[in-house]
């Protein structure tokens, strides 16, 4: 029977894409590996190839087409020896509908429930967490929808616009345009002498960061993921962050490493882990982890601005997330200030970056069980912003914190002792933690599932110190 | 100090042999069918991929097969194998089953590492193969470690460690050629140079890009090897497997190959022309040249396409279990974090 052509996906989150260009015609004959079909989406574009023989029998979805739903058949194959009167046979195959679009990964686990663990699953589409006014946006601003990939481009060109010294460099930022496409248009605009791609050198282009820092300019240091950063940690922690005490102040260094931190979807351990705690410890570092698009965009000015050393950890699941962005010329998010998310007196979580999409569904889930929770978004670790915690707690005298990263020395276990300090006569019930399992993230779909924290995981804590 | 006997050296990117020696019928078949069961697979695996049976990241192979076929070959029970994350392909010439490697894409039980590695990261201590690592060059030190082991041990045993054009950029690269030589470590550095790390060029990366010269500062003889043709691999595999196990210490086999498909499975394809790539494939495929060597050597269509019949049955055998196989016990989340 002849074979069917399905609309492949470029990547675990996609589930449409255009059908570029046919470059085979019905009737041509077709070997394994030949290149017969374009498609693209916002982010790539990918060679359709075959893997069978024979001849095209039929293009399903002409050229030009936008957004086939992927495993949409869109050609067939007949096998040596089959005629297009064997066209016939193949089962006519509705496009599936949108609800139906990504039905494969779940069919092949033989569980129609099993949740493939797509970003977009695990993340409100707009973040809840503009539902509160930001006391840095004047009443009545014009905002804009943006997406936190828009916001960080526009963050780091506003700031190039402004200063001569700031330049970024890193793994494929210039003319790939970013591998996340954070960086996209940059070298256009700026140039290559200001947009600088590098070998692939974490531990040498980060010291030649730092010390071009030391020499004055304002280097943005983009690490393709924080998990390559390993390879560069000794010059953030033992050169960046120490210098200016080392030198009696004579000398720091005003420079920005940014990139993806936090669990990325099946990437397995070595992709997959969150630093917030690992570089919250060093004295003369900023730690800055936003959650909202605006915050994204504003504290990523202000870290550019500062004169110290920036560790700003992004979230790649974060990156099409669209959100509401002031239009002022100049809006910057100070750092080590948190944000009350959301406002209630029962119960306190204090929250970061992905942390914060558990955490405000969680709150959700517990408004309708008649439990008010405060959701404070910390957008700094370090310095941390322990004032708006403890205030906090005092009126609500329980506190449940959420991170993705590994509980043992973890941010949660900071913001805890803090509380307990500041705030042990105010509390109703020891602070509890919930986390990233302790265990590096493992590939399964099931288990990576199981790894991460989860929105019921914070709904059980609160209630756990409600004694509810 | 100098060594005079170092005549591999002088080779350094300069000389590009003629035709390499001829393989036996036997060797031509074995090529063929080691090279074509990793390209279906590859193959396979995209399939899959594109339905959402796999995951993440997925680096294919499909272009490359010479380079780690032909290094098999030359190869003796107990050396090692080691490289980075686009390792479907030495995992199969290994000798690594089709279905556990498929099932790990899958993140099944039945995968070489119960589900929980996935596609970058499998090992398997019976085929001596050690991983699959997924931060680019941490494998070259890595590798350098299990040569240290064997010279330790005093046995024969070569470890053959497989790293890209960009990830020769590395500092503990250089780090760990310093080490080998100094303590004449019997490691082979096969350099997979194919042209592109994810969509930097080489020469948009590299100060030299003659990979086989890599070493010079630290006298490691380097040799640049025409990676599509895998008689050429096997015999710069002979000669480096040989001064090795001779006791002289590393050797750099820079393989000029290139990858047919995107970086991983998500690649904006802008870096490189469609032409460059069809011009490759069109002219130097290394599974072409085998099969047009056996055609002309007269081995007829048929029995060449009972080869292809054969390794698309082991693939498809592959697939099947890799999606039917059930995920992992919730249990196994904890488990292998300390023995
Ligand atoms: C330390 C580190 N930096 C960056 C990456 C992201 N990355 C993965 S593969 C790759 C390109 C490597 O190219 P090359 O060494 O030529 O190998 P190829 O992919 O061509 O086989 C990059 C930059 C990584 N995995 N680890
Ligand atoms: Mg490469």
């Amino acid at each position: 029977m002849p074979i069917q052509v399905l609309m492949p996906a470029l990547s675990p989150t996609m589930e449409k894409g255009n059908l570029a260009k046919w470059l085979k015609k019905e009737g041509e004959t077709i070997k394994s590996g030949d290149v017969i079909a374009e498609i693209e989406t916002d982010k790539a574009t990918m060679e359709v190839e075959a893997t069978d023989e024979g001849t095209l029998g039929k293009i399903l979805i002409p050229e030009g087409t936008a957004d086939v739903l992927v495993n949409t058949p869109i050609a067939t194959i007949l096998a040596d020896g089959e005629s297009a009167a064997d066209l016939a046979k193949v089962p006519a195959a509705p496009a599936p509908k949108a609800a139906e679009a990504a039905p494969a990964a779940a069919e092949a686990k033989g569980d129609a429930k099993a949740e493939a663990p797509q970003p977009a699953a695990k993340v409100p589409a707009a973040p809840v967490s503009e539902a509160l006014p930001d006391p840095e946006i004047p009443a009545g601003t014009e905002m804009v929808t943006q997406t936190i990939r828009e916001a960080l481009r526009d963050a780091m060109a506003e700031e190039m616009r402004r200063d001569g010294d700031v330049f970024i460099m890193g793994e494929e930022v210039a003319e790939y345009q970013g591998a996340y496409k954070v960086t996209q248009g940059l070298l256009q605009e700026f140039g290559a002498r200001r947009v600088i791609d590098t070998p692939i050198t974490e531990h040498g282009f980060a010291g030649v960061g730092v010390g071009a820092a030391m020499a004055g300019l304002k280097p943005i240091v983009e690490f393709m993921t924080w998990n390559f950063a390993m390879q560069a940690i000794d010059q953030i922690i033992n050169s960046a962050a120490k210098t200016l005490y080392m030198s009696g102040g004579q000398m720091g260094c005003s420079i920005v490493f940014r990139g993806p931190n936090g669990a990325a979807a099946r990437v397995a351990a070595q992709h997959s882990q969150d630093y917030a705690a690992w570089y919250s410890q060093v004295p003369g570092l900023k730690v800055v982890a936003p959650y909202s698009a605006s915050d994204y965009k504003g504290l990523l000015k202000a870290a550019i601005r500062d004169p110290n050393p920036v560790v700003f950890l992004e979230n790649e699941m974060l990156y099409g997330h669209t959100g509401e962005i002031p239009k002022l010329d100049d809006f910057v998010v100070p750092i080590g200030k948190a944000r009350i998310a959301r406002a209630g007196k029962d119960v306190t979580i204090v929250s970061w970056a992905m942390g914060m999409s558990y955490a405000l569904k969680a709150a959700d889930e517990l408004a309708k069980e008649g439990v008010e929770a405060e959701v404070i978004d910390l957008r700094t670790i370090r310095p941390m912003d322990t004032e708006t915690i403890i205030n906090s707690v005092k009126k609500t005298g329980r506190a449940v914190t959420v991170e993705e990263g590994w509980q043992q020395s973890g941010v949660g276990s900071e913001v805890a002792a803090r509380i307990m300090e500041h705030a042990f006569d105010y509390l109703d019930a020891p602070v509890a933690r919930v986390s990233g399992k302790d265990v590096p993230m493992p590939y399964a779909a099931n288990l990576e599932k199981l790894a991460l924290p989860s929105v019921a995981e914070v709904v059980a804590a609160a209630k756990a110190v409600s004694y509810r | 100090m100098a060594t005079p006997k170092k005549t591999v050296a002088k080779e350094s990117g300069q000389e590009k042999a003629g035709s390499p020696p001829e393989f036996s019928r036997e060797q031509e078949l074995k090529a063929l069918r080691d090279m074509l069961l990793i390209r279906r697979f590859e193959e396979k695996a995209g399939q899959l991929y594109g339905m959402g049976a796999i995951g993440g990241f997925c680096h294919l192979y499909i272009g490359q097969e010479a380079v780690v076929v032909g290094m098999q070959m030359a190869l003796k029970q107990g050396d090692e194998v080691i490289t980075g994350y686009r390792d479907h392909g030495h995992m199969l010439a290994c000798g690594m089953e089709s279905r556990g490697v498929m099932a790990e894409l899958t993140g099944r039980r039945g995968g070489y590492s119960r589900g929980k590695g996935g596609s970058m990261h499998m090992f398997s201590k019976e085929k001596h193969f050690y991983g699959g690592h997924g931060i680019v060059g941490a494998q070259v030190s890595l590798g350098t470690g299990l040569a240290f082991a064997n010279r330790y041990r005093g046995n024969d045993n070569v470890s053959v460690t497989y790293f890209g054009d960009g990830a020769a950029n590395q500092g503990q690269v250089y780090e760990s050629f310093n080490m080998a030589e100094l303590w004449k470590l019997p490691v082979i550095y096969v350099i997979e140079n194919n042209r592109y790390a994810m969509g930097t060029s080489v020469s948009r990366a590299s100060a030299q890009q003659d990979f086989s010269k890599r070493g010079v500062s630290f006298n490691i003889p380097g040799k640049q090897v025409d990676g599509m043709d895998v008689r050429a691999v096997k015999a710069a595999a002979d000669e480096a497997t040989a001064w090795c196990r001779g006791g002289n210490g590393p050797i750099i086999l820079e393989m000029q190959t290139y990858r047919y498909r995107g970086h991983s499975m998500s690649d904006p394809a802008k870096y490189r022309t469609r032409e460059e790539v069809e011009k490759v494939r069109h002219d130097q495929d290394p599974i072409e040249q085998v099969r047009n060597r056996l055609l002309a050597d007269g081995v007829s269509e048929q029995d060449l396409k009972a080869i292809d019949a054969e390794v698309r049955e082991i693939v498809n055998e592959a697939a099947d279990f890799a999606q039917h196989d059930p995920e992992p016990d919730a249990s196994e989340l904890y488990t292998d974090i300390y023995r």
